[in-house]
């Protein structure tokens, strides 16, 4: 088996990237309908993606930075494709999330529209080349490719809410994509270069010429980057439009603001985590991730409907990951790391489980609006009243046990309450943020802000939460049992056992975070692998040499 | 050329950033595209202007950039032209989309 890999090796990096463009583009010769027959091309290549993920973070954990060049040109002018642990944890990631979603789909939401499987597996394409890529305009590229797939899948099952929320998404981000490439141009036109690799070593030498255009054009760069991690102000169309997408798009959605996350990590400790330009902006990420947690932690106070205060979900984990990088701390980032994953694994179980209990409620007979105060209750009966009402007490279905206890696991996930994998994230993130300490010996303001958003988010997600969960599970009629279908259930589950997996296995996790942090921190392990990545001759030519 | 260049750019971002900030979707259509044209002359003008110089290697000229204009803006700018142009048209589709199903061309789908 090992030998097989390592033969495959450097090949094998862009297995993720052609298996889902050869499936989209086999499902789409096969026509509309066929569904059985495309449903399992599409979860093969879930499955194949998944292994193969894993055996990337196999090996980088093993070998460290990995790099491949596709064109084969030498590093700075060919594309260049790299894998380092951030981005194989990425990887791995977004494979769960796809394989999930994907199972979630096949019960009921791919019927919804047409197309709907070569456009899952382009997305999962557009994601997996976002976190491989080692060359800024590639990123954009492969931005592009994801952003068309969400677009489709957005609108996926069509309807007047999501075309509504559909052009206010579109519209922010063809925005955000022209600033990325302004940014990215002007990156170029100062250093010449294109790939990251070589971009932080130019950056890195003593003396960096016109560093105010590199700042400006970084600050534009991450101006886009913001927007796509639905960062205040620019983040005001990711709610209605998670919300109003199917449910299964909205579990892959779940990593969309990762992946701006990711860019900012990637190119920020690349460029401004050493050097002479370093710790630029990092004030202005942080306000900015702290004034995005606290906003979106509101904004769930603020809403009743439950896929709003998923989406909203989203946004807290994106603004407490952007105020974490802000902190500019190497051991931050790592506790971060680890709420990453954490966060965007319950945000996707979060988005599917909605759905199951919105469709049960759906068949109950009370009008959903304030429970506690519709003159419906006492008619029907059914009061903790003194004496008249009979407080029988009904057995629990298994079904019903399975939504609460599942609510109950992504209300604790979203706020970051133990023993779950998001707070021992938010732990490492205190604990770290803490022990910073400048010069007289103190825990200076930016920690403490830090440590202030990240516990007042959570209390108020919490109490958003046990809200509604109050209002969902315990203020109803005598409901029918829900009717959970195998294929709908098995993903919520599956979610939640990775997030359960992860707090068993902490220990490891959160060094394997830890390592990830420092060797994004400590630049040369990236810059040598990608730059001094060999360019494969073919045989001939070897034979000729020998 | 650099100052007409810059004009033309200044000019472009402005009336794009403005239309963008309308109420309508035709005017955001239109907002999006002037942005597009703006940042694809930007891209192109990052290479430095030159008048008579190839991006392509010619022989018996030396391989430097006094000799020749940087392809790579080129192809970025390639890229970028056909990107926008494909999402401009998924847009369109769009918002042709929501002034069917919702009966106004506001972009919030419904008048103030």
């Amino acid at each position: 088996m090992s030998a097989l890999i390592q033969g495959l090796m450097p090949h094998l990096l862009v297995a993720p990237i052609l298996l889902p463009m050869l499936t989209a583009a086999a499902q789409l010769l096969l026509g509309e309908g066929r569904r059985p027959a495309k449903l399992l091309m599409g979860m093969v290549s879930a499955l194949l993606g998944l292994a193969v993920s894993v055996i990337l973070l196999v090996w980088v954990e093993e070998n460290g930075v990995v790099a491949y060049l596709p064109g084969n040109w030498r590093a700075p002018f060919g594309i260049a494709l790299a894998v380092d642990r951030l981005s194989a944890a990425m990887l791995v990631l977004t494979w769960t999330l796809g394989t999930c979603a994907l199972s979630f789909a096949s019960a009921r939401w791919h019927r919804a529209g047409v197309h709907f499987h070569p456009m899952f597996q382009l997305q999962l394409m557009g994601l997996s080349g976002a976190f491989l890529t080692a060359d800024v305009f590639n990123l954009f590229v492969f931005f592009e490719i994801l952003l068309a797939a969400s677009y489709g899948l957005l609108l996926h099952g069509s309807g007047k809410p999501r075309v509504r929320a559909g052009v206010h998404y579109v519209a922010v981000n063809l925005a955000a994509s022209s600033l990325f490439l302004i940014g990215v141009s002007m990156i170029y036109g100062v250093t010449g270069t294109l790939n990251m690799a070589e971009l932080s070593a130019r950056l890195s030498g003593e003396a960096v010429p016109n560093r105010h255009l590199i700042d400006a054009g970084a600050a534009i760069l991450a101006v886009a980057f913001m927007a796509k991690a639905a960062a205040w102000p620019l983040n005001f169309w990711l709610v209605p439009a998670y919300a109003s997408a199917t449910p299964p798009v909205a579990a892959v959605f779940a990593i969309l603001t990762k992946v701006g996350i990711y860019a900012m990590v990637r190119l920020w400790t690349l460029m401004f985590a050493g050097g002479p330009l370093a710790g630029f902006g990092a004030n202005a990420l942080l306000a900015f991730g702290s004034i995005t947690t606290l906003l979106a932690a509101l904004g769930m106070l603020a809403t009743h409907r439950l896929a709003d205060q998923a989406a909203a979900g989203v946004v807290v984990s994106a603004g407490t990951l952007l105020a974490a990088l802000g902190l500019g701390e190497q051991t931050v980032l790592g506790g971060a790391v680890f709420y990453l994953a954490g966060s965007t694994l319950a945000a996707s179980a979060f988005f599917l489980l909605v759905d199951l209990v919105e469709r049960w409620r759906a068949g109950a007979t009370v009008v959903d609006e304030a429970p506690f105060l519709s003159a419906t209750l006492e008619a029907q009966d059914v009061n903790l009243d003194d004496e008249e009402a009979p407080l029988v007490a009904v057995p629990f279905p298994a079904s019903t046990a399975l939504l609460g206890l599942a609510f109950v696991a992504c209300a604790l996930l979203v706020s970051g309450l133990p023993p779950l994998p998001t707070f021992i994230g938010k732990l490492g993130m205190l604990s770290a943020a803490l022990a910073v300490r400048e010069g007289s010996g103190a825990v200076p303001t930016r920690a403490w802000l830090f440590v202030g958003v990240l516990l007042g988010s959570g209390l108020l997600t919490l109490i958003a939460l046990t809200r509604t969960g109050i209002r969902t599970f315990w203020s109803g009629m005598q409901r029918e049992a829900p009717r959970v279908r195998a294929a709908e259930g098995l993903p919520v589950v599956a979610l939640l056992a990775a997030c359960g997996a992860l707090t068993l296995a902490a220990g490891p996790v959160m060094e394997y975070a830890l390592a990830t942090a420092q060797s994004l921190y400590d630049r040369h392990g990236y810059i040598d692998a990608v730059l001094g990545a060999p360019v494969r001759l073919p045989a001939t030519a070897t034979e000729v040499r020998r | 050329m650099e100052t007409v260049l810059a004009i033309a750019i200044g000019i472009l971002t402005g009336s794009g950033v403005w239309l963008l900030l309308r109420p309508r979707t035709f005017q955001l259509v239109i907002g999006l595209s002037l942005l597009a044209y703006a940042v694809n002359l930007f891209i192109f003008s990052i290479g430095g202007l030159a008048i008579d110089k190839e991006p392509i290697l010619v022989d018996g000229v030396p391989p430097n950039l006094e000799h020749y204009t940087d392809p790579v803006p080129q192809a970025l700018v390639l890229t970028a032209i056909v990107i926008s142009f494909a999402m401009t048209a998924l847009l369109l589709v769009i918002i042709l989309a929501s002034r069917g199903m919702t009966g106004t061309d506001h972009v919030d789908g419904t008048e103030p």
